[in-house]
C-alpha cells in the first residue's frame, strides 16, 4: 500500500478511495459545494449553512488580461455595482459643487479632480467588503476556499490554488455561480494588448485620461458617464443602438443628457484597430458606417464594454454533461435553477435567460438553498425585477418597455401616461431638465393594470424601488391616482401622471 | 337689492367662488373651471408682523414647501462639498456661504411660480382677484382691496381655503411657546447647514404626532450635525439690547434655573393658526372647532352651512399638507360640478420631514399601531443601514434606520413604514402607493431590490424588534 501511495499518482488513488468510500456509505463530505463567491454564491452558501447544511464555497479570480485581481465578493463588490456607484457619486458630487455656488457657497472655480484620491477611497471600501464577506462566511460556518473550482463528476469538485495545489471535495449538491467576465473583441488588432475593461477601470492607480469607451451597454454608459463627470475627455463609440433591451425612448433621453453633459458620442462607428504610438498614446482607427469613411484619433485609454461572457471554460461542464446554450454559452437552467445534471444547479449571471443583477442572484441563491435543504418549495420569481442605470441622468424602470408592451398587447390595448418634469433642485441651480421624464405603460381597459414604469431623473433607484413593490401588489393606474404625493419630490410626479401619449397634449408639468 | 335680484332670477354671478389662492384653492378653482364652471378665486396676503408679503400661490409656494426645500438643498450642498473632497475633488477649505446669493435664487424662483400661477388661472379662465374675501351671506362674498375698494360676488357655492399662519406666543414678552413642529426642525436644520450658529428650544417633545423613535433619530442626527438643543426649556422674554442683538431669557424646567443668551434672530415655530378671523364666519353660521379654531367639516368638505365648503389647512382634522389640499380641492370641484361622487381619502397619506437627516413615513407610528392593535398583534421589522455614499465620505450613519410595522398574523398587512436617510421623500413615495394596493410583509419580501440604493434595504427587512437580534445590515 505504501508503495502505491507515492508521487503523482497519489491523488488518483485517494480519489478512488473517496468514491469507493462514498459508494459504501453514501456519504459526501459536504451537503453543498458552491463554485463562485459572488453575490449569488455567497448568499446561497450562507443561507444553506444557516439551515444546518455543511457548505463549502470556492472563489477564485483569474486575473484580467491587464493583470487586475481582487478579493472575495464577486463582480458586484469588486468590479461592478459598488465601485461603479461610488465613482458615479464622485461625478455627481462634481455637479453638486457647481450647483452649490448658485445656492450661495463660495467656491473658487475651476475645481479639479484627483483620480488617485477617489480610487484609494473606493478601493479601500471594496477591500473592507472583501474582509466583511470573509468574516461572515466564518461566522456562518461556511468553508471558504480560495481555489479555482471545476467539476470532476456529478458529486465531485476539484479545487486548484494559484500555486497548483489540488483539493477534492465531494458534495450531495453542487451549485455553479461563477458569473461572467467582460468580453474583448476578437477581430480588432490591438484590442486586447492595449485596451482595458470594467475589470480594470476601478483598480487603476492613475487616471485613465482621455478615454474611448467602446460599447453601448449600461456598463459602457455608466463608465463614460462618471469619467466625463470627473472631468476627463470621454467618447463613447456605438455600433448600432444604446441600451439594447431597454425602452428605447428612455435610452435616448439618457444619451441625450450625456451628450449635453459633455460626453462625446461616435454613433454607428465600428473600431478597426488599436495601435500604441511611440508617445505611449493609443491610436484607434474606426469605420463610420454612416459616411463609409475611416477615422482615427488618439486616446490615453481604450475601455472595451462590448458585453460579458459566462465563466464556463475551465469548469469541466462538458465532461459532466451540463448543457450550455449554443449562442450565449450560458448554462441552461430550469425554473428551479436545475441543470441537465440532476444534482447540479446554476444561477446568477452564469445561467441562461436570467437578469444579470445582484439582487436576483442573491434572492435566487437563498431560495435555492432553502429548496436544497428541503425547507421550501418556493421558486424564484424573475418577473417585474426593477433596475436602475446609473448614468449621469439616472434611469430607473420596472416591468415592460413601451415597445414590449405594444408587442405583447397591441398599441390599441395599452395606454401610456407621461410627463416631462423639473426637479425643484434644478431651478436655483439653473440646470437643464429637458430629459427628466416619466412614463407609465398601462392596460387601456378595466382596472388599467400597470405593465411598465420608467423614470429618468436624480435618485432614480430610490424613486423606483417602492413602485416596484406596488407591482407585486398588482398595481393599477387607479392605485396610482389614489396615492397622495409627498411634496416637494420628483417621485410625486409619478402619482400625478394624467396626460396620455394618445391625447397628443403637452406633457410638461406646470405649477406647484 | 342684490338679494332681491338673486331671489328673483335664481342666478348667481359665479358657480363657484373660492376664498384663498393657495395649493388647495388654486387646484379647486382650476378643476372647476375645466369642468365648465364659472369660477373666481380671491387671494390676499395680510403682511406678517414684520411686514413680509408675497404673491399668488399660498403658503407652500411662498413661505412653505418650496423655499424650505430649496434652502434645505443649499444646506445639503454644503455637506456635498465636504464629501466631494473625499471623492477626489480639490476644494480649498473652509467654504463659506453667502445668504444673499441663496435668498435671491430662492426668491426669484418663488416669484416665477407666482407668475406661473397667474398665467395658469388666465389660461383656465378662472377670475383672479387680489382681494381679501369675507362672507356676507351664504351666497355672497365681499372682496376688499388693499386700497379699501370693495367688490361683491354672488356664488352658488363658496369654498374656503384660506389656510393658516404661524402663531406668535402670547404670554412671553416678545412671544409665547408651545413645543416643536417639523417647521422648527427643518428651519434649524438648514440654518445649521449653511454655517449659522443655531439653537432649537424645545418645551417638551420633538415632532409631536410623529413616531417618537424616529423623531429621536432625527434630532440625534441634528445634534451630531451641529445644531444645539435646549431641551425642556421655556422662553420667558425677549429683549432688544442696545447693540441690536436679542437677549432671550428662559427657564430650564429640568434644573429650575433661569438662563439667558443673545441671538441675532429669534424664529418662532410654535404652531400655526387657521386664517378665520376676518372671514365673517360667525355671521353666516359656519361652525368652528372650539379648541383649534378650524372649520368643522364633513367627509365631503361641507361646513355647517349647506353650500359653503372648506378644506386644506383651514379645516379641522385634516393633514396640513399641500398634496392632500390639492387632491381634496380637485375632488370637491368635481362633486360640485356634479361630475363625481368620489370623496377624498385621508388615510395613509405619506409625508417627509426635510431635516438634515430626512424622515419619510406613511401609515401608523409604532405607538399608534400598538394603541390600536395591541403590542402582541403587531410585528416590527427594522434595520440600521449605511448609505453606500457615506462610506468613502466617512460619514456617520448611526441614525439611518428603517422600520415597517405590520400585523403579526395572516398576510401581515403593513400598517406603517418609516425611513430616515438621504432622499427620504423619493424613497417613501412608491411605498406609499403600495399601501393603496394593500401591501403586506410578503409583498415586501417578494420584491427584488435595486442595487445599490438605500430604498432596497426596505425590501430586505427581516429582523424583528421582538427577536432582540442586532438589526445592523451587513455585507453586500
Amino acid at each position: 500500500m505504501a508503495a502505491l501511495c507515492r508521487g503523482r499518482h497519489r491523488w488518483k488513488k485517494i480519489n478512488s478511495l473517496h468514491i469507493f468510500t462514498r459508494s459504501l456509505t453514501g456519504k459526501y463530505e459536504y451537503d453543498l459545494v458552491v463554485i463562485g463567491g459572488g453575490s449569488g454564491g455567497l448568499a446561497c452558501s450562507k443561507e444553506a449553512a444557516q439551515l444546518g447544511q455543511k457548505v463549502a464555497v470556492l472563489d477564485y479570480v483569474e486575473p484580467s488580461v491587464k493583470g487586475t485581481k481582487w478579493g472575495l465578493g464577486g463582480t458586484c463588490v469588486n468590479v461592478g455595482c459598488i465601485p461603479k456607484k461610488l465613482m458615479h457619486q464622485a461625478a455627481l458630487l462634481g455637479t453638486a459643487v457647481k450647483d452649490a455656488k448658485k445656492y450661495g457657497w463660495q467656491i473658487s472655480e475651476p475645481v479639479s479632480h484627483d483620480w488617485a484620491t477617489m480610487a484609494e477611497g473606493v478601493q479601500n471600501h471594496v477591500r473592507s467588503l472583501n474582509w466583511g464577506h470573509r468574516v461572515q462566511l466564518q461566522d456562518k460556518k461556511v468553508k471558504y476556499l480560495n481555489m479555482k473550482g471545476s467539476l470532476v463528476d456529478e458529486h465531485t469538485v476539484k479545487g486548484l490554488t494559484k500555486a497548483g495545489k489540488e483539493m477534492i471535495l465531494t458534495a450531495k449538491n453542487i451549485v455553479i455561480a461563477t458569473g461572467g467576465r467582460p468580453k474583448y473583441p476578437t477581430h480588432v488588432p490591438g484590442a486586447m494588448e492595449h485596451g482595458i475593461t470594467s475589470d480594470d477601470i476601478f483598480w487603476l492607480k492613475q487616471s485613465p485620461g482621455k478615454t474611448l469607451v467602446i460599447g453601448a451597454s449600461y456598463v459602457a454608459l455608466e463608465c463614460a458617464g462618471f469619467l466625463t463627470g470627473i472631468g476627463l475627455d470621454t467618447t463613447v463609440m456605438v455600433r448600432s443602438i444604446a441600451l439594447r433591451g431597454f425602452d428605447q425612448q428612455m435610452a435616448g433621453l439618457v444619451t441625450d443628457y450625456m451628450e449635453a453633459y459633455g460626453t462625446k458620442f461616435a454613433w454607428k462607428c465600428v473600431p478597426r484597430s488599436v495601435d500604441k504610438l511611440s508617445s505611449g498614446a493609443l491610436q484607434v482607427t474606426w469605420m463610420d458606417t454612416q459616411t463609409g469613411k475611416e477615422q482615427k484619433d488618439t486616446y490615453d485609454s481604450v475601455l472595451w464594454a462590448v458585453g460579458r461572457a459566462p465563466e464556463t471554460k475551465a469548469l469541466g461542464l462538458d465532461k459532466v454533461g451540463v448543457q450550455l446554450n449554443n449562442e450565449t454559452g450560458k448554462i441552461v437552467v430550469g425554473a428551479d435553477e436545475s441543470t441537465s445534471v440532476p444534482n447540479i444547479y446554476a444561477f446568477g449571471d452564469i445561467s441562461e435567460g436570467r437578469p444579470e443583477l445582484t439582487p436576483t442572484a442573491i434572492k435566487a441563491g437563498k431560495l435555492l438553498a432553502r429548496r436544497l435543504a428541503g425547507q421550501s418549495a418556493e421558486l424564484m420569481n424573475y418577473d417585474n425585477v426593477p433596475t436602475t442605470v446609473f448614468t449621469p441622468l439616472e434611469y430607473g424602470c420596472v416591468g415592460l418597455s413601451e415597445e414590449e408592451a405594444e408587442r405583447r398587447h397591441g398599441t390599441d390595448a395599452i395606454e401610456v401616461y407621461h410627463a416631462f418634469y423639473k426637479p425643484l433642485e434644478f431651478t436655483v441651480a439653473e440646470r437643464d431638465a429637458s430629459q427628466c421624464y416619466i412614463k407609465v405603460v398601462c392596460e387601456r381597459r378595466g382596472d388599467q393594470k400597470i405593465l411598465g414604469l420608467h423614470f429618468t431623473g436624480p435618485n432614480a433607484g430610490e424613486v423606483t424601488q417602492g413602485f416596484a413593490m406596488s407591482f407585486q401588489c398588482g398595481a393599477t393606474y387607479s392605485h396610482l391616482l389614489q396615492t397622495v404625493g409627498i411634496h416637494p419630490t420628483c417621485a410625486e410626479e409619478l402619482i400625478k401622471l394624467n396626460i396620455t401619449k394618445r391625447s397628443g397634449l403637452d406633457a410638461t408639468v406646470t405649477g406647484c
